[in-house]
């Protein structure tokens, strides 16, 4: 069961986190240094939810061989790469993914 | 149509197509919930009160894989934390709007209404400006609910062997992408990604999301500092 005071908490962490940045920052707060190393947050925190739900199998094992979830994420990477489409990027994994689960490796 | 409305509406306009990644990620947030045993009561509060997408799924990972409260809490913190970026800019186009508008537009400042209203806030003068935010961001906010709802819907019908929980990564992975063009964030991607899995089981508390992303910035954070040497 979730606790709802840990859903409250998270509502306000997400709350304050965007009400700090309209209501007390200041462009003076941030040295182009801090601005550059903070654009890299997306890539340094996205990959820990990606790669453990790719190369993981349900059991936490690390899983290589015979892994549909790598071959259709990588084509899902190229297809993103080409495209620069949030949704082709996503639907493209999609289909691989039940294209390879479902005909070749059945 | 008096100019309230009138910019409200252009907000609407303005954010529309940035809507249409954030159906399927609505709908996913709402199938996984529901395929982890939450209520749907439970999966739309979380919707309102959270109100944050990637906040949302990390939430849902980790406290599926059984983490605590803290670790929760400090990862949803660490996801948030690329919000602060957007401050040094924005600030300064709101330091006139009051504290009730700025309040309202907080709750409501997902990164597509962040996008949007920060163009616009850039070249308006107008002042009735807060309307744009407030329409861009409530329907940001009417999409993102409606899609929820629709996932919970469609949890209890999608059979689990479709394996849509893979929808989460390809989702995290769209978001990205475009960084894959650049070294310095290819490494980081792949450092922080490395951390993470090999970490997953050895990493006490299931810290392995804030454990990674540290690294991960340690990593920038040295990498630019070369760069800025090179180029100076």
């Amino acid at each position: 069961m979730v606790e709802w005071s840990l859903i409250i908490y998270c509502g306000i962490i997400t709350f304050f986190s965007r009400y700090l940045m309209i209501a007390i920052l200041k462009k003076e707060m941030f040295t182009d240094r801090i601005r550059d190393v903070l654009s890299y947050v997306p890539s340094a925190i996205f990959p820990a939810i990606i790669f453990p739900a790719i190369f993981l199998d349900i059991n936490g094992d690390i899983l290589i061989e015979n892994n549909p979830k790598i071959f259709a994420a990588i084509i899902a990477m190229i297809i993103g790469l080409v495209s620069k489409n949030v949704l082709a990027t996503i639907f493209s994994g999609l289909i691989s993914y039940w294209f390879l689960i479902f005909v070749v490796f059945s | 149509m008096s100019n309230r409305s009138k910019i409200f509406f252009k907000g609407i306009a303005d954010v529309s197509p940035l809507m249409i990644p954030v159906v399927p990620f609505g709908i996913i947030f709402g199938v996984l919930a529901i395929d982890l045993g939450l209520t749907p009561v439970t999966t739309i509060a979380m919707s309102i009160i959270i109100f944050g997408g990637a906040s949302q799924i990390i939430f849902l990972q980790l406290f599926s894989a059984g983490a605590s409260s803290l670790i929760i809490l400090s990862s949803v913190g660490a996801v948030n934390s690329r919000h602060l970026l957007y401050g040094a800019v924005l600030s300064e186009h709101m330091s006139d709007f009051k504290m009730t508008w700025k309040i309202i537009i907080s709750y409501f400042l997902v990164d597509q209404a962040f996008a949007v209203t920060n163009s616009y806030l850039k070249k308006s003068t107008d002042k009735d400006k807060a309307f744009h935010s407030f329409g861009a961001g409530a329907t940001c906010w009417v999409i993102w609910q409606t899609t929820t709802i629709i996932g919970i819907f469609l949890g209890s019908i999608i059979p689990e062997k479709l394996g849509l929980s893979f929808a989460v990564p390809l989702t995290f992975l769209a978001l990205i992408v475009d960084d894959l063009r650049k070294l310095i964030n290819v490494i980081v991607i792949i450092i922080s990604g490395l951390i993470a899995t090999l970490g997953y089981e050895i990493i006490p508390f299931k810290a392995y999301v804030i454990v990674a992303a540290i690294s991960g910035l340690i990593i920038a954070t040295i990498l630019t500092k070369f760069k800025g040497l090179n180029n100076g």
